[in-house]
């Protein structure tokens, strides 16, 4: 009884912050979503219908989910080579790995995306690359594509997926993979049936980080997706700053917040499937 | 994109007599001139080593003595610098460990923690695309094997450390390798327990006729279930022999002290014996030793006894202590000239302590003393 009493204070100072600055907004929020007029007289939900009716809407949500499901699988298509190979480094390696990986967290938001803007423009580093090995005869469309969108984030975000599942990686007793190709297992199964499975943990904590922030990457969805890719956090902006319509962009920003929940509780769900012990 | 193994020839049922003769010679393993170093350190400086089918030999030496740097080269986890392993009539050494068909148990039992009992088992089997019919029974036959039946679905967290060795084991056999490796297998468990398991797995590798390596640094471990011993130091074998001829002849001071405990004497060898720094003339022949080489000499504490009487061969000796451990009565000696001795005696029920005071230390009728010349000290 005593200890639950001190219990509570100690986690009422963040427990009061996090109501003031965190809850209280979001509550804010859902309440002008549900204004019908942009004055915030009247309450109806006549912007969640125009939302949900409209197909350029439900459109924007579903890219927005599409754009961080590629993310995640852009980044675990590399991160887990990548995870594998800096295992099986030695110390030096390992050191210069690490400052490679983090790499991009150093880096300005802002200014790493303007490196991709040189780097995938029409006379951009890629293109350059493609036309002079004949690969292409006219220089490829990157910038503003989905393609180059997820090439960013890849770049950028791949951090977040690597560092989760190099550290749960290596946890793992290195006689496990021993043990299995002395059994007779090839690499390939080995990996399949042994490092994957269990470097799952530290897979869901990094894909529900790449998709949490590719879904919310408002800097790099503009600036390298530009006007023609239009996902949740710039029509959040848009209807906020620029048409001022201030219900429909909490309606677009609750439901941003929600569909993102909806996709980290599902990697949630499949963690449970990966408990390795 | 697994390798696709065909079973090898000793899966199969029929066993001829050509076939079983087959299988003999399938199962030798040969080092020839191992050497292995990591970055200017050797880890093992030309060894050569060959265990005969269906025979169980120890890598006993201390940590560090390239034993287990041997052992992963005979598995393919490690290519050695130079020198060839050859398992069967076949030189393996272009073969990565998934195809060398040789089983191996680790210290910590390196079970798939994300698998029950009877994947762990199957596991090997799978990879060698055995049917699933041929699986099932394996796995049953394997848990019989080490008295394990009931434990299928379980996962390993759920097993004591010997249960996981005991599954570690079937894991291993159940592939039928031909040559099974045991990397310190028993350091992990209970000395209760390291006996029984010691026991178990010199019993399969009897039943099964396996060609077995064990990597070990503790001598009565080695002694209890090798054929042979190879005393390892240094990246070296020091000396390859039984368990009785390591121990009762030891080749170097190395293995002499490594092997058992011993009381070293310094001498000069004299007319028609040695005479020790303690006192005494030993007089044991010492074939090519020059008269005023220096050297030492080593002697069981079982192979000397306290006595009354003087004599040329024996010292005097003060006894401060003696200690009844078991069937043996432990003498804690010390000589005129300050070195001490252990002496072990038989103990007769009763005896708690030999009289302090002065004794005479002398040679048991049997005692074979094993004589270095102290320049390799």
């Amino acid at each position: 009884m005593r200890a639950a009493a001190v219990d509570w204070r100690l986690a009422a100072p963040l427990g009061i912050v996090y109501l003031a600055l965190f809850a209280a907004p979001l509550l804010l929020l859902l309440g002008i979503s549900l204004h019908a007029d942009q004055d915030l007289q009247q309450w109806g939900l006549d912007n969640w219908t125009k939302f949900w009716s409209d197909a350029f809407y439900r459109g924007v949500v579903w890219d927005t989910l599409r754009l961080g499901v590629a993310a995640v699988l852009a980044t675990s298509l590399f991160a887990w080579p990548l995870a594998v190979f800096f295992c099986n480094a030695s110390p030096r390696t390992q050191k210069i790995l690490i400052f490679i990986i983090l790499l991009p967290l150093l880096t300005s938001v802002v200014i790493r995306t303007f490196a991709w803007i040189v780097i995938l423009a029409r006379e951009g580093l890629v293109n350059q690359v493609v036309l002079s090995l004949g690969l292409s005869a006219t220089p490829l469309r990157l910038l503003q594509t989905e393609t180059g969108l997820i090439l960013a984030l890849m770049q950028i975000e791949m951090p977040l997926m690597l560092l989760p599942l190099i550290s749960v990686m290596r946890g793992l007793d290195p006689n496990l993979l021993d043990a299995s190709r002395a059994l007779g297992a090839g690499m390939w199964r080995s990996f399949f049936r042994v490092i994957l499975p269990l470097s799952l943990p530290g897979w869901i904590a990094g894909a529900t980080l790449v998709f949490a922030s590719a879904c919310t990457a408002f800097i790099s969805q503009s600036v390298i997706g530009g006007a023609r890719l239009v996902y949740l956090p710039s029509l959040i902006w848009q209807q906020a700053m620029v048409v001022y319509d201030w219900p429909f962009a909490a309606v677009c920003s609750v439901t941003l917040l929600l569909t993102v929940l909806a996709g980290i509780m599902m990697l949630n769900w499949l963690g449970r499937y990966a408990r390795t012990d | 994109m697994a390798w696709k193994l065909p079973a090898p020839d000793h899966l199969r049922e029929v066993t001829t007599l050509s076939q079983s003769a087959q299988r003999l010679t399938s199962q030798q393993l040969l080092l020839n001139g191992i050497v292995h170093s990591y970055g200017n350190a050797r880890a093992v400086d030309d060894v050569t080593l060959e265990v005969k089918a269906g025979e169980l030999v120890a890598l006993l030496g201390p940590s560090g003595c390239g034993k287990t740097t041997l052992l992963r080269i005979v598995a393919g986890f490690i290519r050695q610098a130079s020198g060839q392993v050859v398992i069967g009539d076949r030189a393996v050494d272009d073969l990565p460990p998934n195809l060398r068909e040789v089983g191996i148990v680790f210290q910590n039992y390196a079970l798939f923690p994300h698998m029950t009992v009877a994947e762990n088992i199957a596991y090997g089997l799978v990879a060698r695309g055995v049917g699933k019919a041929e699986q099932r029974a394996r796995v049953a036959e394997m848990l019989a094997t080490v008295r394990m039946e009931g434990f299928a679905d379980r996962k390993p967290r759920q097993l004591s450390g010997g249960q996981q060795q005991r599954i570690a084991l079937a894991r291993a056999l159940a592939v039928q390798p031909r040559i099974l490796l045991l990397d310190e297998p028993f350091a992990a468990l209970d000395k209760n327990l390291r006996l029984d398991m010691q026991i178990e797995i010199k019993r399969l590798q009897r039943q099964f006729g396996l060609t077995a390596i064990l990597v070990t640094h503790d001598q009565e471990e080695a002694m209890s279930i090798a054929d042979r011993i190879a005393v390892m130091n240094g990246g070296r074998i020091e000396q390859l022999g039984t368990p009785v001829a390591i121990y009762d002849e030891p080749a170097t001071p190395f293995v002499n002290s490594f092997i058992g405990s011993s009381n070293i004497l310094d001498g000069i060898v004299a007319d028609g014996g040695i005479r020790l720094s303690v006192g005494a003339v030993l007089p044991c022949n010492a074939p090519n030793r020059p008269q005023g080489k220096p050297v030492q000499v080593s002697i069981r504490p079982e192979q000397l006894m306290l006595v009354r009487e003087a004599a040329p061969d024996r010292f005097p000796v003060t006894l401060t202590l003696s200690l009844p451990i078991g069937g043996q009565l432990i003498h804690d000696v010390a000589a005129s000239n300050g070195t001490t001795l252990k002496i072990a005696t038989a103990r007769h029920p009763g005896d708690t302590s030999s009289l302090p005071g002065i004794w005479h230390c002398a040679l048991t009728p049997e005692a074979r003393p094993s004589i270095f010349p102290l320049s390799t000290q």
